[in-house]
């Protein structure tokens, strides 16, 4: 026997579980005084080459980093971002197309987090699903290289604006692609107003040092927060 | 998935047996497309509370706040976050990443047999 259907109010977000786990990883992030960025971009944008040269350069600077690094199918990833001497784990989503917190929760186990200032989190390359995902992160870092066209954010204008920072990346190719800055920058503008614009060629180290610096001062910042918050 | 799970512990929760239609309120900066979830919900729903029922689904615009208008406005395209009104770029979002579960239409009847136990790394819609 079956009645007329109800209805019934529900009013609940569907990622609500993911929501949930990325407060509390932020939480988590935040009493370890963790400042954590994630990279975002399409498949082949740079992301691996430019974490790379970020881990090198801020270990350097005497920076405790690690990175966890998203990939569909393998670890090649994580054997190039390994060069840089810096704690790296793999994650092998399989067929899921982005990193979820759930993901990035468990990938934690064996870390002390205390022991770290800095966390990368390179997503899986894709410029759709990632942008429904909080991870929990302080910083959502949207990549574009010169070679995708300067309207790339007007194609996917999600993920450009959920991002804190873009970077534009591959920059030493701009010249032999006629690429058109001032329209990029619009097209960032257009979807992210106020969007802070890095450009960078990890290839030739050019507009490097002015993105780390960036990167430098919102650690220190979080760290400064941190510090003052108690333990 | 994340949606099958949430409407089927909803209807659990409320006594139903059976779920007639599910209504989700979408918005474009959701990062979900509303095409790609009607066409993969009749098959997701195989097995659950939710076979045979309907998806429906309500997209909601992407309003801003105009500082200068001191008010807010519904944008016509999520391709220029620019006040309709007096033409300033904005960047606050008041709504539209909305991807929420609004009601469910559920009746009583006889338990039917479901796994609520789907797996979270699976959850991509």
């Amino acid at each position: 026997m079956s009645s007329q259907p109800r209805l019934v109010e529900v009013r609940q977000n569907v990622l609500k579980q993911n929501d949930v786990l990325a407060r509390a990883l932020r939480q988590r992030f935040e009493g370890a005084g963790l400042y954590v960025v994630s990279l975002v971009s399409s498949p082949g944008a740079g992301k691996t080459t430019l974490l790379e040269k970020t881990l090198t350069r801020l270990r350097e600077n005497g920076r405790r980093v690690a990175a966890l690094v998203g990939d569909l199918a393998t670890e090649n990833d994580a054997a190039r971002l390994s060069r840089s001497h810096v704690p790296v784990k793999q994650i092998i989503t399989g067929t899921v197309c982005h990193l979820d917190a759930g993901m990035v929760q468990r990938s934690l186990d064996e870390w002390e987090l205390s022991e770290l200032d800095c966390l990368f989190i390179e997503n899986v390359g894709n410029l759709v699903c990632p942008s429904s995902y909080d991870l929990g992160e302080n910083l959502r870092m949207v990549l574009m290289s010169v070679t995708e066209g300067e309207d790339k954010p007007l194609k996917y204008p999600t993920i450009f604006n959920t991002a804190d920072v873009a970077v534009i990346t591959k920059m030493d190719l701009a010249e032999a692609v006629e690429f058109d800055l001032p329209a990029a920058d619009r097209s960032i503008q257009s979807v992210r107003p106020g969007m802070h614009v890095l450009r960078v060629s990890a290839k030739t180290g050019a507009g490097l040092d002015e993105y780390l610096s960036f990167l430098e001062s919102r650690i220190e910042n979080s760290v400064a927060v941190g510090s003052r918050s108690p333990a | 998935m994340s949606i099958i799970e949430g409407a089927s512990r909803e209807a659990k929760n409320h006594g139903g047996a059976k779920v007639h239609a599910v209504h989700l309120k979408l918005g474009p900066l959701s990062g979900v497309v509303k095409d790609a979830l009607l066409f993969s919900y009749g098959l997701a729903c195989v097995g659950t509370l939710l076979e045979g029922s309907q998806l429906v689904v309500e997209e909601v615009p992407v309003v801003v706040f105009c500082h200068r208008c001191e008010t807010e406005k519904t944008l016509d395209s999520i391709q220029l976050f620019r006040c309709p009104g007096c033409g300033t770029l904005t960047p606050d979002v008041v709504s539209g990443r909305q991807l929420e579960l609004a009601a469910i239409e559920i009746s009583d009847g006889e338990d039917v047999d479901l796994d609520p136990d789907v797996s979270f790394a699976e959850a991509a819609i």
